[in-house]
């Protein structure tokens, strides 16, 4: 049946089929990269990758998001085939793709599907900084659409689990223009009153940061998340001063007013499932 | 005529200088050198000719971002009439990186809004050089949505390096801003013609740049990031902007062949600078024109033109035609097995989705 075709793309939790990670060694401990606490793989594994001495969040790939977030770590994927092309054949691209992908054995920067959240079915786009370092082209501006369409058609509830060192410069316009794309499907969605959650990870910044990630009904972040627009490079040359340590961090942020909320990893599941719950009266209309 | 002259160019300027002593000596001792001059002349006329019809992307860029070049307020004065600016975002400041108002075209009624580059050092420091803070980009929503409201056109013109790298732009939220702009511009029911008049970078351009039709100079560019930091970026070394400006296919030649400008408006050889009220002409029949085919279209016509166009941008490479799956049921849908006891919640609705938890992952599992 049509239905078991897409069993087997489905993510399951079992850890030896994730891909090599690069920000954590192989082998039985981990260094913290904050507070230098050095603790067991497997204890950082069960404390959902958080430092369990400072409370850093080690970043995710997206298996290991889908394996924490979704009912029994599953989801349906959509458009798990589809690949970037090379619309400007700029020089090293394809190659580098090909790197990402052995190197993550994924094949671009964001898994989209549909699954559930204790109970509540919802459409779910999950970004992936070691692929590309999660950067926004042409593929991942068309996944993320697709998901925003199919939330609209099935009037599913959307959430976005954003990472991303910005547009993808290797496909320049065609990357830009995804902003308008992802943000304008959103609007769509939004106009007949779908549910849009934004959870912002470390990092989230440039074209990301600047279209969908910050358009949410609700906008929530992971501690220490890196989120803004411009690199902190870049500004500090520009204003010609130092910018505080804590400067584009989820609490400065929140600080700021441009989040609704910076909720601990080990509180995301029932966080969402609250927001999830108090809007499901909605698509009765 | 060659005043502001680009690097490149010196060929040119060295003939033309050239020239002008050949004819300056002939003057003065009275010699007749005209069929020299004539030759000189033509030989000139020939290089200016090769050189202006196969710029670089590189040497395109340098013409886009030269500072004679005529600005958003140049183009405004000399296409309307009748124009008032109107100022400030309501919330914060006025950001004079982004101008703004009322004019009209032909006695037609229009929004008008345009990054803002300065004329000189003291204009571009109070207008960052155009490149705007989130209230400035703030300020062009609440003009998009007062034309939206009087049922107004509006004309945008882009001409900015990006959105200002500042640390008090990032606390205002710049990302928001500009994603905001973008949401919001696809969604407005009023004809929106966008033209990148000088340099279109990155998300700062963008938020100006979600309209029905977007044209663009023959020298203007348009890019992802600005190619001295795609440079800085890709290779660690922003003086190879020449470069990246290559690599990134940032022209308008470039981008009419992709499809994501519709129109490309002819130049005065050698820039906009160096004829700017004939490039005013030509910017301101190629609007009109597309402009009176928008305003035949319906409110309901105008948004869905406007979402095609910018819904089909995009390059895959391979994959993507499976059907999605379908979604997981729906915890105690009407063919679970439990009974209902409420009349009100016979058809899937509010009761359903009220489940319990673990007959939810009980029915996913399934
Ligand atoms: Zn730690």
């Amino acid at each position: 049946m049509f239905k078991d075709l897409f069993h087997k793309k489905r993510y399951a939790t079992i850890p030896a089929e994730r891909p090599v990670k690069r920000d954590i060694p192989e082998g039985l401990m981990n260094k913290c990269p904050k507070c230098g606490n050095i603790q067991y793989s497997k204890e950082l594994e069960k404390n959902l990758k958080v430092c369990t001495s400072c409370g850093y969040h080690f970043r995710l790939t997206a298996r290991e998001r889908i394996a924490m977030t979704m009912d029994d770590g599953l989801l349906h994927e959509f458009d798990a085939d589809m690949q970037s092309g090379d619309p400007l054949g700029f020089p090293g691209y394809a190659a580098k793709l090909e790197q990402q992908k052995a190197k993550t054995g994924m094949n671009e920067a964001v898994v989209t599907g549909t699954g559930s959240i204790d109970g509540h079915p919802v459409v779910v786009g999950v970004m992936d900084f070691h692929f590309f370092t999660g950067s926004m082209g042409s593929v991942v501006g068309e996944k993320i659409t697709r998901a925003i369409e199919y939330a609209r058609d099935k009037r599913l509830p959307l959430i976005l689990f954003s990472t991303s060192g910005g547009a993808r410069m290797q496909e320049s316009i065609f990357s830009l223009m995804q902003m308008a794309k992802t943000s304008a499907a959103l609007a769509r969605f939004s106009d007949e009153g779908g549910l849009y959650i934004s959870v912002m990870t470390d990092p989230t910044t440039g074209g990301v940061t600047a279209s969908f990630a910050s358009l949410g009904d609700y906008n929530l972040a992971e501690p220490g998340a890196l989120i803004g627009f411009a690199g902190r490079i870049v500004i500090e040359q520009t204003i010609r001063q130092k910018l505080p340590d804590n400067f584009q961090t989820a609490e400065f942020n929140l600080q700021h007013g441009q989040l609704d909320k910076v909720v601990h990893r080990k509180d995301m599941r029932t966080v969402l499932a609250k927001l999830l719950d108090m809007h499901s009266m909605r698509r009765a209309e | 005529m060659m005043a502001g002259g680009l690097e490149f160019e010196k060929p040119l300027l060295e003939l033309r200088n050239k020239i002008d002593e050949l004819r300056k000596f002939a003057e003065e001792r009275g010699f007749d050198f005209s069929d020299e001059i004539a030759r000189l002349e033509a030989q000139y006329r020939q290089l200016e000719t090769e050189m202006y019809s196969a710029l670089t992307a590189a040497q395109k860029m340098h013409i886009a971002r030269h500072h004679q070049r005529p600005t958003t307020l140049d183009f405004i004065q000399a296409i309307f009439t009748d124009f008032i600016e109107l100022h400030g975002d309501r919330l914060f400041a006025d950001d004079l990186a982004i101008v703004g108002g009322l004019a009209k075209l032909n006695g037609v009624p229009v929004t008008v809004i345009g990054h803002q580059r300065g004329k000189d050092t003291k204009d571009n420091i109070a207008r960052f050089f155009g490149s705007p803070h989130p209230e400035g980009f703030r300020k062009a929503l609440r003009l998009m949505r007062q034309a939206d409201k009087f049922r107004r056109p509006i004309i945008t013109f882009i001409d900015t390096k990006g959105a200002y790298p500042g640390d008090t732009a990032e606390e205002r939220g710049q990302s928001e801003a500009i994603a905001r702009n973008l949401l919001v511009m696809s969604t407005l029911r009023v004809p929106i013609v966008c033209v990148v008049i000088g340099e279109g970078g990155s998300g700062g351009a963008l938020a100006l740049g979600v309209g029905n039709r977007v044209l663009m100079l023959e020298n203007a560019i348009y890019s992802v990031i600005s190619p001295n930091g795609a440079a800085s970026i890709l290779w660690k070394d922003a003086s190879r902007a020449d470069e990246a400006a290559e690599a990134m296919k940032i022209t308008a030649q470039d981008l009419h062949a992709f499809g994501i400008v519709e129109e490309v408006i002819p130049e005065p050889k050698g820039g906009a600078h160096r004829d700017p009220e004939g490039q005013a002409a030509l910017v301101r029949e190629a609007v009109w024109r597309h402009l009176q085919e928008l305003m035949a279209m319906t409110p309901d016509e105008l948004v869905e033109d406007r979402y095609r166009k910018f819904r089909s941008i995009g390059v895959i490479g391979s994959g993507g035609s499976d059907a999605p799956p379908d979604p997981p049921r729906k915890p105690k849908e009407p063919e679970a097995e439990e009974e209902r006891a409420e009349p009100e919640s016979a058809a899937g609705n509010a009761a359903d989705e009220s489940a319990d938890a673990s007959a939810a992952i009980e029915s996913n599992a399934r």
